[in-house]
């Protein structure tokens, strides 16, 4: 095979390549946009009125995550399977959104931590690797921590709207959370850089349930929700 | 009573976050599930690692074969130093061989980062090997059939008489397009220094084949241009140094090659190369 005919093999090869990323970034756009019309409803538990609201809102987020499921779908027939991490960077990012946004819903109903599974589920994609379109482990992880910064903002803005007894259930919640990331070994890689934020988030809990503890707000609901 | 202190204990623990440590809910199912993603984190990495570290005594072996071709324009009998960079890369291509046992059933691509310094530098020492002895590019095909494996040993004793026809696993490594282009760009590096020591040795036929090759390498990466990975425009400004170096060299050949005794071309020739780049060395 002469210099000549190799390179125009290779070139070939790329311009195939270019072809299959241009038409995932154009299917990822049309779901960042689903993503933040969710977030947008989402966004809404942090005004006073919203905290009646929140079934109604988690509701509304479930069905958009009906869209969710077909944009992705569409998103799993534009490249190949086996090379999903070639073309992984595309849709990392959206993808961590979009576990943020499942496990903020799954919180908001129940007050418990999403699984990997169920937010598989809502997202209408696989665990484990080898069954096609997965969610990677690092992904999952990642948008639980953008969750856990979120709830350190609705633990402040729940004492606003006068509801004292959440920040301490709250609390509790990204305890436990912390001391489950306490059992990770993270490389130095942008997991760990994001992990190193929840600090902060622990912290800013720490003190929204402090300020409740001195005032005695937090028992005066509590003693008044035993009554 | 028994479930007034059940809640009595539980608000204890809402209270005061210091207590509720991670004795206190050992088995709670987020840890739990922690201690998966634990375990999945751990594989990966040690995985990534070993990856990386066979990558860099891939990375070794080829560039200590490099500097042994470098050799074949020095020594009388080209033959033994050829025959030893076989073996070499023999070695080399073993290594090669553990990355494929550790990516079986793996997306190549997810550990892709941990292996393509050392891939690249094989491509670079067995397409150089190549245009020593053929004197044309290898093609990527070339490469990845010397790439297939066989492994033996995942025989299984029970059912051996089904077993035996499976016995031996053919395993194969796929040099990537990308990986491929990176390393032949690092080749006309070695072209490049290949042609100037050449001169030294007063063989005068060898630069001008060389800088012919290095203008069709160079042709085709100007065909490929930035449709490319981002790192191949990078090396296209390196090569493009090279390029220009054996073309001076050329350059002086023909036009001073005439003029000078054979015997003192390389004094000639070594002194106006330092004037024209004095870190050349560096390269």
């Amino acid at each position: 095979m002469s210099v000549t005919e190799m390179f125009s093999y290779i070139q070939g090869f790329l311009s195939a390549d270019q072809d299959v990323r241009e038409d995932i970034r154009k299917v990822v756009q049309i779901l960042e946009q689903t993503a933040r019309e969710i977030l947008t409803v989402l966004q809404s538990v942090h005004q006073p009125s919203g905290f009646k609201e929140i079934p109604s809102k988690c509701a509304k987020a479930r069905e958009l995550f009906c869209t969710v499921r077909t944009q992705l779908a569409d998103l799993k027939t534009k490249f190949p399977v086996e090379q999903y991490y070639r073309f992984h960077e595309h849709w990392r990012f959206v993808l961590q959104r979009l576990a943020f946004l499942a496990a903020f819903v799954v919180y908001l109903e129940s007050e418990t931590l999403v699984t990997r599974e169920e937010v598989a589920q809502i997202l209408g994609i696989e665990v484990v690797r080898e069954k096609g379109f997965h969610l990677d482990v690092e992904d999952y992880l990642a948008g639980v921590l953008i969750m856990a910064s979120e709830l350190s903002r609705l633990a402040v803005n729940s004492v606003t709207a006068g509801d004292y007894t959440r920040p301490l259930r709250i609390s509790n919640f990204i305890n436990e959370l912390d001391s489950g990331f306490r059992l990770l070994n993270l490389k130095n890689d942008p997991l760990r850089k994001r992990y190193d934020g929840l600090k902060y988030d622990v912290k800013k809990i720490e003190e929204v349930v402090y300020d409740l503890s001195i005032r005695g707000l937090a028992k005066e609901s509590e003693s008044g929700g035993d009554k | 009573m028994n479930r007034r202190d059940v809640e009595g204990s539980s608000r204890k623990n809402a209270d005061s976050a210091q207590d509720r440590d991670a004795s206190a809910n050992l088995y709670s199912p987020v840890i739990a599930a922690f201690k998966v993603f634990q375990q999945e984190l751990d594989t990966k990495h040690d995985k990534y690692e070993r990856l990386v570290k066979i990558s860099r005594d891939i990375t070794i072996e080829s560039k200590r074969t490099i500097f042994l071709l470098h050799r074949v324009t020095s020594v009388p009998d080209a033959e033994d130093v050829l025959n030893e960079a076989h073996i070499k890369l023999d070695g080399v291509r073993q290594k090669i061989g553990q990355i494929a046992e550790e990516l079986r059933g793996e997306d190549i691509y997810q550990f892709h980062r941990a292996f393509t310094p050392g891939i690249q530098e094989y491509v670079e020492a067995v397409s150089f090997l190549h245009y020593i002895c053929h004197r044309s590019l290898i093609s990527l095909e070339e490469i990845n059939a010397n790439l297939v494996f066989m492994r033996a040993e995942k025989v299984v004793a029970k059912d051996a008489a089904e077993a035996l026809p499976l016995g031996t696993q053919v395993l194969t490594f796929q040099v990537t397009p990308s990986d491929y282009l990176l390393g032949v760009a690092d080749l006309t590096g070695e072209l490049m220094r290949m042609c100037i020591s050449s001169v030294g040795n007063g063989d005068i036929d060898t630069p001008f084949q060389l800088s012919q090759f290095l203008r069709q390498i160079h042709d085709g990466f100007s065909y490929i241009g930035n449709t490319g990975p981002y790192e191949v425009s990078k090396k296209l400004h390196t090569l493009r140094q090279s390029l220009g170096k054996v073309e001076d060299a050329c350059y002086t050949l023909r036009v001073r090659g005439s003029e000078i005794p054979k015997h003192m071309l390389a004094d000639v020739f070594s002194s106006r190369t330092t004037l024209i780049d004095p870190e050349e060395g560096v390269v």
